[in-house]
């Protein structure tokens, strides 16, 4: 009887490390909380650019805070980067290129924004990245790494475009780490049929 | 009672399979792609190991070390001409370290408009060094290897860890060779760049 006790015991001790273990959150391990292809942007509070130029860009009129469905655009390509990363760095110039051939593609109903996310980087820090590479469009930093935690802790750069479709709901239609290509090769993929 | 023993040994085994580790030894990553699947991750260390042997205000310890693109670099041949940055780093190819001088290494006209120089630190030998500096794409300032003697330099600043490896350690040092900032950090975490840069700005004030 005490052996019988002693098995279930240990068994019952197993099962809930088991079920302790699988609730965990594993931040060193899998991409689990990034957004994948066919599901939502999670509902993140972004802190607001300061500068006005790029709050009218992102058309989130005076808010404080915006989430990345907020931004008025038919798609939202949303960049994880940080100022120490050097794969970020060499990609730079090629994500300005981007973000130059979509502001001469958007038209009404046609429109793609970039914004990009620092992660673990202070204002200062993000602030140092766009006056290096002369970026053009909104950096929001995320000192505390917060955003980057819910995010799944992701590599960095890392893609992830998010769709709006004809009823406004919001989709994510892209989400991948590292360069995604050219620019006219990566418009085409998100933007034409 | 073998039948039982073995089920044991079966949700044990799925345990292990579902990757139930303890913390400090599961895989982990670089956060920066350039480094995807080459970084060694320690996990949590304690965050100092160490008892300085220098203080503000002290003569800063004169050395000399090689650097990886060759050249023996004396830290007194700035003396009179440039403040110095040391920047200590534990160990090549792991995750915070890997993070932290790329970042430098865009700063350069921060750096240069406080008229001062940056020396990266680290125990780790030139070709280790080597590698992983080309991994970051080069850097514009000096890399030392503090190898051999093993940690002299880190000894006599008194950031060389228990384990051999050096604190992620900021020392700032004016053109005339004393010691004017000194930041010990978590070695867990990256000591922001405003802070470097806040500090050489006192020293350009009267």
């Amino acid at each position: 009887m005490g052996q019988q006790k002693r098995f279930w015991g240990c068994i019952v001790f197993l099962m809930a490390f088991l079920a302790w273990g699988l609730g965990r959150p594993e931040p060193g391990r899998a991409e689990s909380g990034v957004p994948g292809v066919g599901q939502s942007f999670p509902p993140i509070a972004l802190e607001a650019p300061k500068d006005p130029a790029m709050r009218t860009y992102l058309g989130i009129g005076a808010a404080q805070t915006f989430t990345v469905d907020q931004v008025d655009a038919d798609v939202v390509v949303v960049e994880i980067f940080s100022m120490y990363c050097p794969h970020c760095q060499r990609e730079a110039p090629t994500v300005n290129a981007f973000y130059e051939l979509a502001q001469k593609k958007n038209r009404p109903g046609k429109t793609l924004k970039i914004l990009g996310i620092g992660a673990g980087n202070s204002p200062f820090e993000v602030d140092v990245f766009a006056k290096k590479y002369s970026v053009p469009f909104p950096l929001i930093p995320d000192g505390d790494y917060s955003v980057h935690k819910t995010l799944g802790e992701v590599r960095t750069p890392h893609f992830i475009a998010v769709k709006r479709s004809a009823d406004g709901s919001r989709t994510v239609v892209y989400s991948q780490s590292g360069s995604f290509g050219s620019p006219e090769d990566f418009y085409r993929r998100l933007m034409e049929p | 009672m073998k039948g039982r023993l073995r089920l044991c040994l079966l949700v044990v085994a799925a345990a292990g399979f579902l990757g139930l580790a303890p913390e400090g030894v599961r895989t982990a990553w670089g956060v920066s792609e350039a480094f995807h699947g080459k970084i060694y991750v320690p996990g949590p260390l304690k965050p100092v190991d160490s008892q300085l042997k220098v203080r503000v205000g002290d003569a800063a310890p004169d050395f000399v070390l090689p650097s990886v693109s060759g050249e023996k670099i004396q830290l007194s041949q700035f003396r009179g001409r440039k403040n110095v940055v040391l920047s200590f780093v534990p160990a090549a190819w792991t995750p915070v370290c890997s993070d932290q001088w790329p970042g430098y290494n865009i700063a350069k006209d921060l750096f240069e408009a406080h008229d001062a120089v940056l020396l990266g630190i680290s125990v780790d030998n030139l070709p280790t060094l080597f590698a992983w500096t080309q991994e970051m794409g080069g850097l514009w300032f000096p890399v030392l290897s503090d190898f051999w003697p093993h940690g002299a330099v880190a000894d006599r600043y008194g950031v060389l860890r228990s384990d051999g490896v050096t604190e992620r350690a900021i020392f700032i040092i004016d053109k005339a060779g004393v010691i004017r900032y000194i930041d010990v950090h978590d070695i867990n975490q990256r000591p922001p760049l405003e802070g470097i840069l806040k500090e050489l700005e006192k020293l350009q004030k009267p």
